[in-house]
């Protein structure tokens, strides 16, 4: 494949990474935010693989076929089965001030971009441009956690912030070792392991997944 | 040895989860961690003899610095099993804990002691990290426990909050190898530490600075600084006592640990003082800010929580501004306030059993309710706000000496902290130990060995220093320029 057409693929999915990002921001249904999760993931996977290819990075393959089973289908398969079991599909979240939260989104990929300038330039790689991009994902998933109230949507963000991270290392360096990747993917599934526990114990000592309640533990005057 | 290090604690975590609440289980756990400490002493006893090693093809390796804090964590470790024996016994009593919370929490306890040491021993940044979340993952439902709303909440908040502050830590990492790769290739040898070490002046420094900010924001997180902190009280005062001991007195190490690895690599390759500057900046406004909360505390293992985030606040300070004195001064505080506040929160567990609450107005009259409580508590005090004779006056004294010397306008605003510490502190121990004992209050049978032990240790640390312990602190010193 030419270089340039990888260059231009490569931005391209950037982009929908990015798109996706911002959607979660504001999509108020539970199910609408675990499709757009998965998509996120599978235009990672796809990414990942293109980069795979121009490089000819074969681990790359390996990192492209674990996002794939991992963020596009077990950890989306385990949200639904989640958000089934605790009867919160049918709930529609508030989503404060939508507007306002768009502009901090974009103001944080223009400070992502600020930021990561020096470290573009000094890169070679086919996947430079796209540095930045992963930043503001992480950046925007970070925001999501602050934003938002619901404890599914804040592991939504979380688990945003990761797909971000993800980008970052095929971006900045044609992705970490294989081991500490596959480490990574270890920690992401024994952390839904935890969440999931959590969501059943939350809900059942506060009888609501909104993270607002759990407001008992404060410095008290 | 150093393999064995790391394999009895899995070994003892899966072991544990396999024969669940038997009336032994408490035994496996004080075993294992007494192998683990074995182990962990037999690899300083080569490391002391020896020198740095590197061993399971370069993944592992240790020096004087990570060993030092190896043998630490493996021997709080070990003192607390003990410690919960009798405490967890008690809870079980009251019915706070059911069989399949029994199992889950030992071979938990394992798993956290397993990814600890795997953090320090590992030669590689992409596992610490790794290692590093595991920590944080095997802990989260052990401050649940109880499953009140209030653990709930303080755990569901240190696992978003540690969780996004590690993430960026990852970020960091990241930033890390693609620098490293630039100058060792590409694969894993890029992110061993000994390599790195090695060639940090050849290291871009525009990218490690940015790097480093990443790696200080997560791993300072988990350090509990300020304004990063605000998951470590409650995650620290709401799980059972033995957590809160081992979260306060190891798991912060561990963080810094990294933190003070990471300085000195980006230093090293920037060759200016930037990194430690940061640091230093941080540990200030710990000091600072946890000091005043103190005051306003009224929960007692809150309390003492505020008080960790001072000591890992002094501790980062002392490893920011770097220097001969100040890293010696630096590496005994870790080594005494571990000792120390593991103590601390041992007798006020025990103190909090004895009165059924762990608000301090409720708690009175220890030194005749249960003197070993009582003095366990008053004596662990006195060291922690650091009064001679104990370890800790030593190593505060070192670094305030440090920066009178090389920061001296930083001198008042750490003498400020310290003095309101010792005020917030002897104001709210005072009427707990002293007075007659309320009708409320309930005999239990304490835990001895492990209290004593760590007051005795951290007195005798601050009368006199073994000739060995000086050696490697220098040795460690060395590591750290």
């Amino acid at each position: 494949m030419d270089l340039n057409v990888a260059a231009q693929l490569n931005s391209f999915l950037a982009a929908f990474v990015l798109l996706t990002a911002f959607g979660m921001l504001v999509q108020r249904r539970m199910f609408g935010l675990v499709h757009l999760f998965m998509w996120q993931g599978l235009f990672l996977s796809i990414n990942t693989a293109i980069v795979g290819f121009v490089a000819g990075k074969h681990h790359l393959y390996i990192s492209s076929l674990l996002t794939l089973s991992l963020k596009v289908i077990l950890l989306p398969y385990i949200l639904h089965v989640l958000i089934r079991r605790l009867k919160v599909h049918k709930e529609v979240e508030v989503v404060e001030n939508i507007p306002m939260t768009m502009l901090m989104g974009i103001a944080l990929v223009i400070f992502s971009y600020y930021l990561m300038s020096p470290v573009s330039q000094l890169s070679t790689l086919v996947t430079r441009s796209t540095l930045a991009v992963a930043l503001a994902t992480v950046m925007i998933g970070l925001l999501m956690m602050i934003t938002r109230k619901h404890a599914v949507t804040q592991i939504i963000g979380f688990l945003a912030m990761e797909n971000g991270l993800f980008f970052a290392a095929t971006s900045a360096t044609y992705g970490m070792p294989l081991v500490v990747e596959l480490g990574v993917a270890l920690d992401i599934l024994i952390a839904a392991f935890i969440f999931g526990i959590f969501f059943f114990h939350i809900n059942t000592a506060f009888d609501s997944l909104d993270v607002d309640q759990m407001a008992r533990l404060k410095e008290e005057d | 040895m150093l393999l064995v290090l790391l394999i009895v604690p899995l070994f003892a975590a899966v072991a544990l989860a396999f024969v669940g609440d038997r009336k032994f289980a408490p035994d496996i756990n004080i075993a294992g961690s007494a192998a683990t400490f074995i182990a962990g002493a037999g690899l300083a006893l080569q490391v002391y003899e020896q020198g740095s090693m590197l061993a399971g093809g370069k993944f592992f390796f240790v020096d004087a610095f990570n060993i030092y804090l190896a043998v630490l964590t493996s021997f709080v470790s070990m003192t607390t099993a003990v410690f919960s024996r009798r405490y967890m016994r008690r809870e079980r009593e009251h019915g706070r804990v059911g069989r399949t919370r029994m199992r889950f929490y030992h071979a938990m306890y394992q798993l956290f002691i397993f990814a600890m040491l795997l953090c320090l021993l590992t030669n590689s940044i992409g596992i610490l990290w790794i290692a590093m979340e595991l920590a944080t993952l095997s802990t989260v439902l052990l401050v649940s426990l109880y499953r009140t709303p209030t653990a709930i909440e303080a755990a569901w908040k240190y696992f978003i909050l540690c969780g996004v502050g590690i993430a960026q830590a990852l970020f960091g990492t990241v930033l890390l190898y693609f620098a490293a790769e630039k100058v060792l290739g590409e694969g894993g040898e890029a992110l061993l530490w000994t390599n790195l070490n090695q060639v940090s002046g050849s290291l871009e420094p525009t990218v490690l600075s940015l790097a480093f900010v990443f790696l200080m924001v997560g791993y300072g997180t988990k350090v509990g600084l300020v304004p990063l902190h605000n998951w470590l009280p409650d995650a620290h005062s709401e799980g059972p006592t033995p957590i809160s001991a081992v979260l306060s007195g190891l798991l912060l190490n561990i963080a810094l640990y990294a933190l003070v690895r990471c300085k000195v690599l980006v230093d090293g390759a920037t060759g200016t003082h930037r990194a430690g500057n940061i640091m230093m900046g941080f540990g200030l406004l710990s000091i600072l800010v946890a000091a005043f909360s103190l005051l306003r505390q009224k929960d007692i293992k809150r309390m003492f929580s505020y008080s960790s985030i001072e000591h890992m606040g002094i501790a980062t300070f002392a490893f920011g501004l770097g220097g001969p004195v100040a890293t010696f001064g630096g590496l005994l505080h870790v080594l005494v306030h571990s000792l120390a506040k593991s103590s601390i929160f041992f007798t006020a567990g025990h103190a909090s059993q004895m009165h059924m609450t762990q608000e301090m107005d409720r708690i009175r009259g220890l030194f005749r309710g249960n003197s070993l409580v009582g003095w366990g508590l008053m004596l662990g005090v006195m060291a922690i706000v650091g009064m001679p004779p104990f370890g800790i006056f030593t190593s505060e004294f070192l670094i305030l000496t440090a920066t009178m010397k090389d920061a001296p306008y930083l001198t008042p605003v750490l003498l400020l902290g310290l003095a309101v510490t010792f005020a917030a502190l002897f104001r709210r121990v005072q009427p707990m130990v002293s007075g007659d004992a309320p009708a409320y209050q309930k005999a239990i049978k304490a835990a001895h060995v492990p209290v004593i032990l760590h007051m005795v240790l951290v007195l005798v640390l601050g009368l006199y220093m073994p000739d060995f312990l000086n050696k490697w602190f220098h040795t460690a010193v060395g590591l750290l320029k």
